[in-house]
């Protein structure tokens, strides 16, 4: 099997098209700082936080009860709720749904949960045309590609090129990038794929146990163009996305739009509860690795994510690498602490793509201490991922001399004498990766410890 | 109080200035201070890069060294963070561990400094001193606004000191990262940089030395004017080596 790229190797690809990684940089940063501004709004932004995260506690302390009532409830109410443990399943039922209900079209709101189960080439593999009717979505997919943010899938791309992809796709003039001609052309193409679709996908950002009812926010108002205008209505939702009870979706909402966008809410905030008379609706409850998730002691909190996107748009990192540098579905700080549960050998490069600054845990509005997991999964994948022999050789004598105050001291003398006489192209050769951009540090004429036996401890 | 000085080992071993400041510093503010000789380093690049047992015997050398203190000061806001996490946990009978600017205004209260410092500083904010051991207010929270490193270097004469368009973002050091996703460590340190310069800067200043060899690492490639100091450097009243100035 072909190793997976570093992130590292991703990143500096990235990096060579320098404008557009300043772009992009630049870009996310905006985000970040619309976010701080409308946080500024809220006085008990902090306290939300809290609450929040110790909802996020209850709930994962007992989703096994909050599951079965909210499938209970949600049972009670007229929707048929299915379970998958993994996106096999998942698929397989969505599958079985539209064959069942002889749907050949379907438009798809977007579903974070459904690009990680695969869904739509598993589809597209059996013949149906699925539509992705957010914006953002629908570029990325006329552009064969996968989302590169959880919030913004098709952020890495620039106004002109969705210009040229809309051309190709669309028919709409070439060289044309102003957003509103764009926009309406994509508006014109979305609404005959709504109307003529049979079944309507979405994903569900929460899911509430005391009703049985569910929350999906957008937008752009395509979940609910494509739920009123089909038959059936299918949900895909990931088992950690419950909270339980009707007055909590408010502490969410509240943080959600803010942390994501900037925004006070999302311009449609749809709850649906019930199928209308003589319709269908379907909830698909997915486990895909969550309960996997839910039992490691380190790693369980990382199942509180709201999917806001905000680690994103604050890490620097993200920002200068783009999300396909992950190579994974949820790209970013969040990502780089869930991936590594789902594949631990595919992801083993990111949870070390950090500097752990910890922005991402500061910024997170359901308190996901995302660095301090990051520096958990270096600890496992050093013993469980791939071996990296040469580093830990060198970590392993890095270890011993820093226990051994005499031998540091001897190493450090050795290093500084070495640096101080060595001719330039020996110090600065292709290993020395520091020094490929950067000056190593001058050599001083003495070190503390020197300076301080001759000042303040002749008599040691 | 004994307070027991840690110096980090690179600083031990290339920046013996910014040691010498923070000793200096703290004996004119009337803190005795030892410095044990038989110190290393706190263990944090072996265990960030995940080796942390690895750094065990360097941790245990750091429990040794500092058994008797009931303070131990570092000039350093990641190796105190670490320390602070994976060493000691400021419990009952062990010492309290303080990062230099922290021990400054919260133990010593230090009001005033006899230094005067009469250039244009950017002061960098350090990510671990900044969101780990809290010694400044973090711009991703909603709290009420605080800044201890900038709180000292306010009290120093005649000084410069600059608003930065990002304020807290981080440099791009990250210990081994530097070296293992160096490209975008460069480009992290560069985009710093760069903000720094466009406030006309002559010194970048920090709480921690390892941002500042990252950073002076890439201005001395680029042949920048630009100088790196410690705080305590500038707290401790020392010249910048500027040229033409």
């Amino acid at each position: 099997m072909k190793a997976a790229p570093t992130h590292a190797a991703a990143a500096e690809e990235f990096l060579k098209d320098s404008e557009r990684s300043h772009w992009h940089d630049e870009t996310l940063w905006h985000v970040r700082s619309k976010r701080d501004v409308s946080a500024q709004k809220i006085p008990e932004w902090e306290q939300l936080r809290t609450l929040a995260s110790q909802i996020k506690d209850h709930v994962l302390s007992n989703l096994d009860n909050l599951l079965l009532q909210f499938e209970k409830k949600a049972q009670a109410n007229g929707i048929e709720v299915l379970w998958a443990k993994d996106a096999e399943e998942h698929n397989e039922h969505v599958l079985r749904i539209l064959e069942e209900n002889q749907v050949r079209q379907l438009v798809k709101s977007k579903s974070i949960l459904t690009e990680e189960c695969g869904l739509n080439h598993f589809l597209e593999d059996k013949g149906y045309d699925v539509v992705d009717t957010d914006l953002g979505e629908r570029i990325i997919q006329f552009n064969k590609q996968v989302p590169s943010h959880i919030v913004m899938p098709a952020i890495h791309l620039k106004k002109k090129e969705i210009g040229d992809i809309f051309h190709k796709h669309l028919g709409t003039e070439a060289g044309a990038d102003d957003p509103k001609y764009l926009t309406e052309a994509a508006r014109q193409h979305l609404r005959q794929k709504f109307i003529q679709a049979h079944a309507a996908i979405t994903g569900v950002n929460f899911g509430i146990a005391e009703t049985g009812g569910f929350v999906v926010c957008t937008n752009e108002g395509n979940a609910d163009m494509g739920t009123h205008l089909a038959d059936i209505h299918i949900a895909c939702m990931g088992i950690e996305k419950l909270i339980p009870r009707a007055a909590d979706l408010g502490v969410y909402l509240r943080l959600l739009a803010r942390s994501a966008t900037g925004q006070s809410i999302t311009n449609y905030t749809s709850h649906f509860h019930r199928p209308r008379k003589g319709k269908k609706m379907y909830l698909i409850l997915v486990d895909n690795g969550r309960t996997k998730q839910l039992g490691r002691e380190d790693f369980r909190n990382s199942l509180k994510c709201i999917r806001c996107g905000a680690c994103m748009n604050t890490c620097p990192i993200y920002r200068r690498s783009s999300g396909f540098s992950y190579n994974s579905t949820v790209p970013g700080p969040i990502g780089s602490i869930l991936s590594p549960g789902m594949d631990l050998n595919k992801h083993s490069t990111l949870p070390f793509a950090s500097t752990l600054c910890g922005s991402c845990s500061d910024v997170c509005p359901v308190k996901i201490n995302i660095h301090e997991q990051l520096y958990k999964w270096r600890q496992v994948i050093t013993k469980e991922g791939p071996p990296q022999t040469s580093k830990r050789w060198a970590m392993r004598f890095g270890g011993q001399v820093m226990s051994k105050p005499r031998l540091f001291d001897l190493m450090g003398k050795m290093a500084r004498k070495s640096l101080s006489i060595s001719p330039r192209g020996f110090v600065y050769n292709s290993f020395n990766a520091w020094g490929k951009h950067r000056e190593l540090p001058e050599v001083p004429k003495e070190t503390f410890k020197d300076w301080y036996r001759k000042n303040r401890n002749d008599d040691k | 109080m004994k307070v027991g000085l840690f110096i980090p080992c690179y600083v031990e071993q290339f920046y013996p200035k910014a040691a010498i400041a923070t000793l200096e510093l703290l004996e004119k503010a009337g803190v005795e201070v030892a410095y044990p000789l038989k110190q290393t380093c706190c263990g944090q690049p072996m265990a960030n890069s995940g080796y942390e047992e690895f750094g065990q015997g360097a941790s245990d050398l750091f429990r040794e060294n500092f058994a008797e203190f009931d303070y131990v000061v570092c000039p350093s806001g990641s190796c105190t963070l670490h320390a602070k996490e994976h060493i000691l946990s400021n419990k009952e009978g062990e010492p309290k561990l303080y990062e230099l600017c922290e021990f400054l205004t919260d133990v010593v209260q230090i009001k005033e400094l006899k230094s005067r410092f009469p250039y244009k500083v950017g002061l960098h904010a350090s990510c671990h001193g900044l969101r780990g051991l809290g010694l400044a207010r973090p711009s991703e929270l909603m709290v009420p606004d605080f800044n201890k490193p900038l709180q000292l270097l306010e009290m120093v004469e005649d000084i410069d000191l600059v608003h930065l368009a990002r304020k807290d973002e981080c440099c791009g050091f990250g210990g081994t990262f530097a070296v293992f996703e160096e490209a975008i460590s460069v480009q992290m340190g560069k985009d710093r940089i760069q903000d720094h310069q466009e406030q006309g800067v002559a010194v970048i200043t920090g709480a921690d030395m390892s941002c500042l060899m990252h950073l002076e690492g890439l201005l001395r490639r680029d042949k920048s004017p630009i100088k790196v100091m410690h705080i305590a450097e500038i707290l401790n009243g020392q010249e910048p080596e500027l040229k033409n100035q």
